[in-house]
């Protein structure tokens, strides 16, 4: 198994997830996009364990999946919020903050 | 190529991933690119999938059993709840990218050069040894109950106030 | 005689307590006088009592010095008499010194600088004994007078105030122990006479009168101030040798006659020194102050415009008479500066007295007139004589000016117009009529009257030191005294009265005439106006009545001197005390080895003398002495050697004559012209013309005033102020408008091109980048995830390349 194999798996997801960020529209698609980003983090972390020979890549790993299930409940909650505030979570009308 | 035929490389392991891979990636692209919101959240399931049978092939037993577990049984439910919810119409629906999107390609492909590209170079030819048994849970809760005693408390709490702020949220009032 | 020791006395050394003492007054009256129940004029006349007193302590102890200067200790016996004689030695008793007597000299300093030092002091010898009892005694007398005349009065404090301040500035004067006190004083006496003649100055013609005496007079102070320098100058190298300075009055005399002195910087400084004086003392051509001056109340006339101030001019050149004496060369030639400007001063006043209706215009000219005398008399070198007439002149024009005052107050309602409102008052004005008379005579130089001793002694001394033509002019003026006097005292106590002498003012018409008068007066018809006393008595008598005592016994004291004055100098008779008194003896004296350089204030400062000499016993006149030798080494000269002419009655007698002619014929012409009779003098300015041109000329004064007013000042000042004018406007002005012009435009040109389009452009562009480049950079804050996805992870990958470039 070469190392570069899942490094640059976890790249291509990366760069992937980064794409899904910035073209989706629907606030649920970007969220989605995110859990691409994590998981491929994820992935590069159990690669180094796995280089390192150590737990803690993967106690990081677990980590990561934590705190990404907290995130999407949060998140997911705001998206209901805004949903019940305006009808559509098309994320291009969402420009309040806009400066 | 000849250097899959290397001695110390694990072809049928190679092969494996690479099979996965191919189908995480394509995965991942359906997610990104599709235009049904609902198959998108299924394509996700799949790379979610994909990337626990990657965790199997790296010996990480109980990461992917967690990952299957909390990603594909809770997140993926919850997405499918969150779309339910927010009345994605079922079945195809244009306009799902934004109106700049285009600038998400060369962004993205940047990225990934350069990422790639710094792996290549750095670890180019690099054998990783498969190892004799997985990952032992004992180890990794040694790890989480020693040095990482306090990470794993502050998580119990951010999973804590993620759920009381998720209720509040969502609250009807 | 040699070494006798000079006896002094309180008086004598603290003589400089005359002139402040009425300075005090001065202050005391200013002060409070309102407050005082005379409203100040008891501080003044106490002030002048005691300065009188004073006075006459010092004169009493100056006769003493001078007796003990020719060895007058064996007068000292016993008793009254005994005090009397030591006081009026006979020539039996040899009591005819010839000794210098020194003057008891004192001075302070006020302040040093560069080696010189100005101070005040006392210089006191018998010119300045002589003048400070007559100041002071006049002064009283004045004082006294004003009480009645100037009653009333609504400035009545002030006005003793002013003559307080005037007998102290003319004391100051006299006893000066130096040039620049001198000054002081001399300044005094102008400021008091502006002040006096401006009385009331609520009339234009009262005020353009104190102007122009002052001015007039200012133009002769240049003189003084150049003619001290020139003396300063000349003077104090020799003087400070000597143990003195340049101002110093003994320093200036002792140079002017050590033979070292330059004889051109005595004549010049003594010519800018006549030309003070002839403004002061009212020569020809600066004396047309003078009769403007009698708008002042007739008080101040008497004493500052007869007597007193305008005398200073005469004193001034009495004083440093070795300045003159030498400069002007005044022995040894027949003509000089002082003799011509004093003889035309003589005839020429003596013309215009003959043609004035104001009975003090007539007085005042006759001042000029005598100021004209007194200056020949120094001019041909009869010292003693002149000062004499000083003397005598003052009582007796004192006494006429207050009998005019005596005359307006009582007799013609305020009125000074002899062909208006006089005549006939002879028998209505007893005492005034006969005081007026006495002084008269004195004037005129009537034998046995003051004025005949002291006047006749000038004419005699002018034959006597060669100055031939000027014996004529002065016999010519000794007629025509006596002519106009005559002329003035016809139309005053004889004849008809008329106007207010008969009685004639009406009451309704009265505050019309005063009305009309004066215009812009204001209510207070009981206040003086320019020549009027008080109308107290006003009800109560009406027509002509003798004044009340204030008024007559000053007339009269002063008349009993015009008569007996004369006799302390009378060569008829053989008395010369008043030369033995005041004539300063013109023999050389011995300096002291060591020059006494003033340690105390006490001491005189300057040259001390260890020993008197007596020097030439004899009047022969000219041989030697001061003046005409340098004094020998060790020795200085005070005062030159004069001669003195012997009277003869032979010799009076064409001044004699001339005077009872003058009157003679006077009163013929006047009988004639404003009498009854006939005869040929009536109309005989109508009838001949060149009689009435002659007639006009005088009655415009030569036309003098046109020409120093119209013509003089007006081509000085109309072209200079034209110019000035001119100046300001063109140059001046327009300088100042083109830089405002200039600055406006520059301004403009700044507004339109730098700030307008340079500051504002480089300020609203700045404005403008900033407001686009926010415009520009607004996109980037869309509030779009998406886009702020795009720009974080854009960033990181951009980031990352860099880190990659950098450490490859």
């Amino acid at each position: 198994m070469y190392a570069v194999n899942f490094l640059i798996l976890a790249a291509v997801l990366f760069s992937i997830g980064v794409f899904g960020v910035i073209a989706r529209r629907n606030a649920v698609m970007v969220l989605m996009s995110i859990e691409l980003i994590l998981n491929s983090v994820n992935l590069n972390l159990i690669a180094f364990a796995m280089m390192n020979n150590s737990p803690e890549g993967h106690v990081f790993a677990l980590y990561v999946i934590a705190v990404a299930a907290a995130e999407v409940g949060i998140g997911l909650a705001m998206v209901l919020m805004i949903y019940r505030n305006r009808r559509s979570i098309a994320l291009d009308e969402l420009s309040v903050m806009k400066g | 190529m000849s250097s899959m035929l290397a001695a110390d490389v694990n072809v049928a392991q190679n092969v494996g991933f690479y099979i996965i891979a191919a189908i995480m990636v394509f995965g991942a692209l359906r997610v990104v690119s599709g235009r049904n919101v609902v198959h998108a959240a299924l394509w996700l399931v799949v790379v979610l999938g994909g990337v626990a049978a990657q965790y199997l092939l790296a010996a990480a037993e109980f990461v992917a059993i967690s990952q299957v577990m909390v990603y594909i049984g809770a997140v993926m439910v919850l997405f499918l709840f969150g779309i339910m919810l927010t009345r994605a119409t079922i079945g195809e629906e244009s306009d799902l990218n934004n109106k700049n999107w285009s600038i998400g390609i060369p962004v993205s492909l940047l990225l990934a050069g350069t990422l790639v590209w710094v792996i290549v170079d750095q670890y180019r030819g690099e054998v990783l040894a498969s190892p004799d048994e997985p990952m032992s849970t004992t180890a990794i809760s040694d790890v989480f109950l020693r040095e990482g005693l306090v990470p794993f408390l502050a998580l119990s709490f951010v999973l804590l106030a993620a759920a009381i702020g998720a209720i509040v949220l969502a609250r009807k009032d | 005689m040699l070494g006798a020791t000079l006896s002094s006395g309180w008086f004598l050394e603290n003589a400089w307590l005359i002139p402040l003492v009425p300075a005090i007054g001065f202050v005391f009256i200013i002060l409070f006088g309102k407050k005082m129940p005379q409203n100040g004029s008891e501080i003044g006349i106490v002030s002048i009592g005691i300065s009188l007193a004073i006075s006459i302590g010092a004169t009493f102890q100056w006769i003493d010095r001078v007796n003990s200067a020719s060895g007058g200790s064996d007068y000292a016996s016993g008793g009254f008499f005994g005090a009397f004689r030591a006081i009026f030695p006979t020539a039996a008793d040899g009591g005819y010194g010839a000794s210098f007597v020194e003057p008891v000299v004192k001075s302070w300093t006020w302040w040093q600088s560069g080696g010189l030092e100005f101070g005040l002091g006392q210089h006191i010898d018998g010119l300045a004994i002589m003048l400070l009892l007559l100041v002071t005694f006049i002064s009283f007398l004045v004082q006294i007078y004003s009480t009645e005349y100037v009653s009333g009065d609504r400035r009545y404090t002030h006005f003793f105030a002013s003559l307080t301040l005037f007998s102290a500035g003319m004391l100051v004067m006299v006893l000066a122990e130096n040039m620049l006190q001198l000054i002081l004083g001399w300044e005094i006496m102008g400021l008091c006479s502006f002040m006096l003649i401006g009385h009331w100055w609520e009339e234009e013609a009262n005020s353009r009168a104190a102007l122009k005496a002052f001015f007039t007079v200012r133009v002769g102070d240049v003189g003084l101030l150049v003619g001290t320098a020139i003396i300063f100058f000349g003077a104090n190298d020799w003087a400070v040798e000597h143990g003195s300075n340049g101002f110093s009055i003994r320093g200036i005399s002792a140079w002017a006659l050590s033979g070292e002195a330059s004889q051109s910087v005595l004549f010049w400084g003594g010519v800018a020194l006549f030309i003070a004086s002839i403004g002061k003392s009212g020569q020809f051509p600066l004396h047309t102050w003078l009769p403007d001056a009698m708008a002042g109340p007739t008080p101040v006339s008497s004493l500052l415009h007869s007597s007193t101030m305008v005398v200073a001019g005469v004193f001034l050149v009495a004083r440093l008479y070795p300045v003159f004496f030498v400069g002007f060369d005044i022995l040894d030639t027949t003509v000089n500066f002082i003799t011509i400007i004093g003889g035309i001063t003589i005839i020429v006043a003596a013309a215009l007295a003959f043609v004035q209706d104001d009975i003090k215009k007539v007085l005042a000219y006759s001042t000029v007139s005598q100021l004209g005398y007194m200056m020949l008399g120094l001019g041909v070198g009869a010292w003693l004589p002149a000062v004499f007439h000083i003397f005598t002149h003052a009582f007796f024009k004192c006494a006429l000016f207050l009998g005019a005052g005596s005359i307006s107050h009582s007799g013609s309602h305020h009125s000074f117009d002899m062909k208006k409102d006089m005549g006939g008052l002879a028998k209505k004005m007893p005492i005034t009529a006969a005081t007026w008379m006495v002084s008269t005579a004195a004037l005129c130089g009537i034998p046995f009257f003051s004025g005949f001793f002291s006047k006749d002694e000038i004419i005699d001394n002018a034959s006597h030191n060669g100055y031939q033509f000027f014996y004529y002019v002065a016999l010519v003026g000794a007629f025509m005294t006596p002519a106009y006097m005559t002329r003035a005292t016809y139309l005053t106590f004889f004849g008809k009265p008329r106007g207010a002498a008969a009685g004639e003012h009406h009451d309704e018409g009265h505050d019309d005439a005063h009305g009309t008068a004066h215009a812009d007066h204001d209510d207070h018809h009981d206040d003086a106006h320019d020549d009027h006393g008080a109308h107290d008595d006003h009800g109560a008598h009406h027509g002509p009545h003798e004044s009340p005592w204030r008024i007559t016994a000053p007339l009269i004291v002063l008349s009993i001197l015009a008569i007996g004055s004369g006799y302390l100098n009378a060569p008829a008779f053989g008395t010369h005390y008043f030369t033995d008194w005041v004539e300063p003896v013109g023999v050389e004296v011995a300096l002291d080895d060591e020059y006494g350089h003033s340690s105390g204030e006490e001491e005189s400062a300057g040259i001390v003398f260890a020993a008197v000499q007596a020097g030439d016993e004899e009047y022969d006149g000219k041989a030697k002495g001061c003046g005409f030798a340098d004094p020998s080494e060790g020795t200085v000269c005070y005062a030159p050697k004069l001669s003195h002419a012997v009277f003869s009655w032979s010799k009076a007698m064409p001044s004699i004559i001339l005077v009872f002619a003058g009157i003679l014929f006077s009163a013929w012409v006047c009988m004639g012209i404003y009498g009854d009779r006939r005869n040929p003098f009536a109309g005989l300015t109508s009838k001949f013309a060149p009689a009435r041109w002659i007639h006009t000329l005088l009655v415009n004064k030569y036309y003098l005033d046109h020409l120093y007013e119209k013509v003089i000042v007006f081509a000085f000042a109309h072209p200079i102020a034209r110019a000035a004018y001119w100046v300001n406007q063109n140059i001046l002005d327009g300088i100042v408008n083109n830089v405002g012009r200039g600055g406006r435009r520059t301004g403009e040109w700044v507004y339109r091109n730098v700030d307008q389009r340079v500051v504002d452009g480089a300020v609203n562009a700045s404005g403008l980048a900033a407001s686009e480049g926010g415009h520009a950079l607004q996109p980037v804050q869309s509030g779009k995830v998406n886009q702020y996805g795009a720009l974080l992870f854009g960033a990181a990958t951009v980031g990352a390349i860099v880190l990659i470039l950098v450490n490859i």
